[in-house]
Order: C-alpha cells, then structure tokens, then sequence
C-alpha cells in the first residue's frame, strides 16, 4: 500500500487541456508521472461510458480536462462533460466506489502549470483514496 | 483483422529532449513486442526530413498499414506525419501520434523510472488505438464569393473597402443610422495626429462610390444558416427584410466606452469621460485651467478584470491637446499603470511629461476621492494625501463589448468570453478566425484596440475571407459526424445538444448531419443513446482501444 502509484487516466481536449499539458512540457513544469492523456477534440466527446471503461480497465482515478467555463471551443461541450462527469460519479456512488475517483476539472491553453497542479491534486486525491478494486493494484 | 493489420512504430530521440530522459532502446524493445507491430525504428530527429523519409520507405518496405509516431506533441507536428503518409501512400488518418516529449520527458525529468513506464503505456495505447483508426473522406461545396460584414466603424469600413477592392462583393450592415462608429464622436487619432472626422470621411466616400459594396444601415442580423462558402443570412433595416448568400462573415461590430454611472461623481459636465471630453475638444470650448484625469475607472477590478490597452493614449494624447488650447492649463493624470507600448507612443508619453502633465500614480487600495472644486489623492513619495484643484475631472473608462454582442453570438453560434468580447479561435494561432470556419474578428468586437490596430485586424480579416472567397469550390476534410439511420432511433437528443444546431430530422424522420455544417466537436456521438453517430476521426472503438490499454 504504501508504495501504490495511482493510474490515471485523463480526457484532455485538443484546444485547452491538451494545450495546457503541452505547455506544461515545454515550460519544464514537473509533475508525478500518473497520468495517462487520452486527446478528443472537446470534452463534450467524452461519454459517461469512455470514463467507466477507463475504470474498469484499470484505472485508479480518471478525470476530464476542459476549456474554461465559457471559453470552451465548441461553445458548450465542456458543460455537457460535466454533466456526464456528475453521471459517472453518481453512478460510481451505486455501486460503492468512491464518486472522487472521477472528477472534472477546467483550464485555460495557457494554463501550465495548473495542468500540473491539477495532475499532483489528482494523484494526491487517489493515492490517499488507495488503488481501485478495479485497478491493476488489486490486493490479490 | 487485427492480424492482418500491419503498423510500423517510430520513436523520436529529438536529440536529448527525450532521449535525455526515456531509454529509446528499451522504448522499441517493447514497441516491438506489441500486437500487429512489425517495424520500430528509431531516429535522432523524427521531424527531419531523414526521420521522415525514414518514416515513407518503410511503409513501402514494410507495407505498413499505420503509423505511429512516439515523439512531441501532436498539436504541431502531425500535419508533418500526415503529408509522410500520405506521400508514401497510405491514408494521412491512418496515422497516430504518441507524445512522449511534452507529456512526459519534459515533465518527469526527475522521476526516470516512472517517465519510463507512462512512456511505455502511452505507446501501447497509441498502438491500441491505432488498429481502429479509419480514413477520412473530404467534402466539396460551391463557394459564393460575396462577404457580410457586420458593424460599419472604421474596423467594420476598412474590411469591407479591403475585400470589395480584391474584386468581392461586400454586404455591410450598420445597426446605427449612419456609418462611421465610435470614431464619429473623436477629435483626433494619436499618434498619427489625423482627424476622426476626416478618416471616416474618406472611408464613407469610398464605400458610396464603390458598387460591390451594399451598405445598410439601421441594420440588425436575425438569423443566419448555412456553412462556410455557403452561408444564408437574413437581416432587417427597419420593416424591411433582407436574405443575401455569403460565402464568408466578418464580425466588425466594435465596443462602447463604459458610462461610468455612479463612479466618481459622474455628471457628465463637472466630471466627465475621455469621449465626452474629445467632443469639447472637437469644438474646441475648453475652460477649465485645472483638469485631472483619472485613469482605469471601472476597469481592472474584479468585476472587469481587464486593461482596456487603450485609454493610456487617449489620456495622454487629450492632455497634450488641452495643452494646445489652454497653454496654461494645469493638468494631473492619475494613474495605476501606464500603458504606452511602442516606440510612438512612448515619445507621447514622454512629450506629455515635457509639457508639463504631472502623472500621479495611486492603487486600488486608496483611489482618489472627487469632491467639488477638488480631487483628494493619496501621493506615495510625498506620503501624505494631496488635495489638487479640479475644474474639470476626465475619466478614462474601458471600452466594454456591447450590450447585444451576446445575441449576435448566438445568432452567428461563435463564443464570446466572459466580458462579452468574441472569442477567437486560438490567441496565436488564429487570432482573427472563429472556430467556425468561414466567420472571422476584427477590432473592439474582439478587444479594445487602437485605430490603426482595428484597421489592421481589418485587413487581416478581409484577407482571412477572401481565402475562402477566391475559391469556386472548398473542399472540408471529413472530421465530422454522420448518422447511421438505420439505427437512429429519433429521439432528437443530437438535434438538442448541438451547439450549432446542425443535426436535423429530415423527411423520413431520422437524424441527418450536414458535413459541410458539422465542426467535429463530436458532443452529439457522446449523447446518442442508439449510439447511430458515428465519428471515423476520434470513434468510440479508439477511445476504447487506448483506455483499454490503460494496463499492460
């Protein structure tokens, strides 16, 4: 337990958090090396299922990254991530799991370093909640 | 299928960027033991033309079928990869590309082994991924060569003169009764010294004379449809209305100067605003001999919680033209932060010191106080509030978007940001496009600007239109949505959630979605219940692919 190393798997849309992280590279941010980004063209093409997949697949925590409120590219898509975000997490909460394991964050493209910050808040968030039942860090 | 598919993989050492940080070898070693993986190659610089001709001759050696690419990031180099594919033949969208640069050496410089291991896992969900990726079909459309331009300032004038004079027709709206904007009320423009009234002379003459430009005026857009090269807009002048095609919109509808009700006793005649005060100007009944002017009134604070840019000048310029008339004014300029960028304008800056305006700088902890006669102001060197005799107080105010910019951007369906400015598609990229192709920016609409920055945002927009325009067809990459009716169930839910309302029900009662209209956010393929949206560019098979490939 107390050498688990979370996994995480991060929807990242193309124009804000995509960007961000890229920023965050090419600003040498450093930052715990958990996350897995998967790129979509906005936040609003990421299901309520893609997030559960990413779980039952493996994955300790899983959040989605989108524009700013207001400011996302396709006007609405990162409301719409929200909404399937809070879906997942309610449904996460049927079934016991901790509804944390999933959340939504918002940034901007010139936000590198709250990419950062929001990757070690994650990592910090699950490594304390401790591995999935579903995760490759089952007890077994 | 997965066992005849043939992909080749390609790390990229980009110098020590990465390979200072990940092992390359180890990195191939286990690109090569991936399924359906049949060639990983490494190379110093992938993006270099011998990385890439590395890339074309082994798909022919290796009659790759995808290609992946482990290296930087994908926002900038993979229309690079793309063209490789496409030159050695195989479809540019069977291609995948694995950031292990910014995502990861840059970022885990520290942490080696754990650098290691997400590299290794983003390889194999780009793998993963890459077995499902499908080819991407491109669109025609006609293109019809005429603009609308929306706002008649000289942002919205300049743009129109630019296009009609490439040979476009131009159809120019003006909500007000007569054109010219902002720059109707202005004295004259720093640092060019040149009248407002004469600029916007010229630029009226010009559009009446010119007859590929219709102009309108009273003018208010209600509804447009349609796509880039093809949009239909429908507008009123009063009873009348108007539908005009245009193959592209430029939005020119400018912004206002704040009236700054309420803020330092504002009364529009002892306390007045910089506009109201070029007015005087213009008319040159000047009396005062002690005039202070107060900078960012109403604007960076909270609630407006950005520098209008231009104010500086305005002030500095109307201190040196009050100098002009009344010689021996006494004039104080208030100030938080000076913004007096470039070369000209500094020198104005400087030029207003020589003739004797006193700035005081203050901070939003202790603004100064107006009172009757005078102007209560807290003097840092002197440490000790000063009172300075005002017979005439001038507030800069920010240039605020106007109030109805939010109903043309749900007209137009393009964002504006929070303070009611449209919001382009990328600050450096595409600093004059909106995302939706075909409409574009320019001036106070998207920002407050200076005369001759509206005028050259102005240009640029006309000049982003007529890359549309002076096309007979365009042809759009199939990055969009498409309905399978065979499964759709109708239940509206994509003609709902569509922030361009492009999804319809057509004639037989199923979903249909215009490709041209489509912008590929793909929020619609997330919401069908029936799962009938499909969307080749980023399907629900490669979402899961890589997310399945989160473990090894």
């Amino acid at each position: 337990m107390n050498n688990f190393e979370p996994l995480i798997a991060v929807f990242s849309c193309h124009y804000c958090s995509y960007a961000a992280a890229d920023l965050a590279g090419s600003s040498r941010i450093q930052y715990p090396p958990n996350i897995r980004v998967i790129k979509v063209p906005c936040t609003g093409r990421v299901s309520s299922n893609h997030i559960l997949r990413a779980l039952e697949c493996g994955a300790d925590g899983v959040y989605v990254a989108g524009c700013l409120e207001g400011t996302c590219h396709f006007i609405s898509g990162n409301f719409k991530a929200k909404q399937r975000v809070q879906h997942a997490k309610n449904l996460l909460s049927q079934i016991d799991l901790e509804p944390e394991r999933v959340q939504m964050y918002f940034m901007s493209a010139a936000e590198g370093a709250r990419f950062a910050n929001v990757a070690k808040e994650m990592t910090e968030t699950i490594r304390e909640l401790g591995p999935s039942p579903l995760g490759r860090n089952k007890s077994e | 299928m997965e066992t005849e598919l043939r992909i080749g993989v390609f790390v990229c050492h980009c110098g020590i960027n990465i390979a200072g940080v990940l092992d390359i070898e180890d990195l191939c070693d286990y690109a090569g033991t991936l399924p359906n993986v049949v060639t990983v190659q490494p190379n110093l610089f992938m993006c270099a033309e011998t990385g890439t001709s590395e890339i074309k001759k082994a798909i022919q050696e290796h009659n790759l079928q995808r290609v992946v690419v482990a290296a930087c990031t994908p926002r900038t180099h993979e229309p690079i990869f793309r063209a490789s594919c496409q030159e050695a033949g195989i479809d540019p969208y069977f291609f995948e590309m694995v950031n292990i640069r910014e995502h990861c050496s840059w970022v885990h410089r520290h942490e080696r082994e754990g650098a290691q291991a997400k590299a290794r896992d983003l390889m194999r969900m780009g793998v993963a991924k890459a077995v499902f990726l499908e080819p991407v079909e491109t669109f025609s459309s006609k293109v019809e060569p005429k603009a609308l331009v929306i706002g008649a300032g000289i942002t919205g004038m300049s743009s129109a003169l630019a296009l009609a004079g490439e040979g476009f027709e131009v159809i120019l709206l003006e909500k007000e009764a007569e054109l010219g904007g902002l720059l109707r009320h202005l004295h004259k423009i720093a640092p060019s010294e040149v009248s407002a009234a004469e600029l916007i002379g010229e630029k009226i003459a010009a559009i009446e004379k010119d007859r590929r430009i219709k102009c309108f005026t009273s003018a208010t857009v209600d509804e447009v449809s349609g796509y880039v090269g093809n949009y239909t807009v429908r507008f009123s002048c009063g009873d009348e209305s108007h539908t005009h095609k245009v193959g592209a919109i430029i939005v020119a509808t400018g912004g206002a100067p704040l009236k700054p009700t309420g803020l330092y006793n504002y009364d529009g005649k002892r306390v007045i605003t910089q506009s109201e005060l070029e007015t005087k100007l213009k008319s040159g009944k000047i009396e005062a001999k002690n005039i202070v002017m107060i900078q960012c009134v109403g604007a960076r604070i909270p609630e407006r919680n950005y520098c209008s840019r231009i104010c500086c000048m305005v002030a500095i310029k109307n201190c040196l033209h009050i100098k002009e008339v009344v010689k021996d004014a006494k004039v104080f300029v208030l100030y938080r932060d000076i913004q007096a960028y470039g070369v000209e304008n500094e020198a104005l800056f400087l030029k207003a010191k020589e003739a004797g305006v006193r700035f005081i700088r203050y901070s939003l902890e202790s603004p100064p106080v107006v009172e009757e006669g005078t102007v209560r102001i807290y003097h840092s060197a002197m440490g000790k509030e000063v009172p300075l005799p005002a017979d005439l107080v001038v507030l800069s105010t920010p240039i605020v978007a106007h109030d109805d910019s939010e109903s043309l951007s749900r007209t137009l369906k393009v964002p504006v940001n929070k303070y009611g400015f449209f919001l382009e598609a990328h600050a450096k990229l595409s600093p004059l496009d909106f995302a939706t192709h075909g409409i574009y920016l320019c001036g106070n609409a998207h920002y407050p600007a200076t005369v001759r920055e509206a005028i050259s945002q102005a240009l640029g927009a006309a000049s982003r239109a007529s890359t549309i325009l002076s096309h007979e067809a365009i042809v759009r990459v199939g990055t969009v949505a498409r309905v399978d009716q065979d499964l759709c169930s109708s239940c509206f839910a994509c003609v709902k959630v569509c922030p361009y309302q492009v999804p319809r029900m057509d004639e037989k009662g199923k979903a249909a979605i215009e490709p041209m209209q489509c912008q590929g956010c793909g929020i619609c393929v997330a919401e069908c219940p029936a799962e009938a949206i499909q969307f080749g560019y980023v399907s629900d098979e490669q979402i899961m692919a890589a997310c399945e490939a989160l473990c090894a």
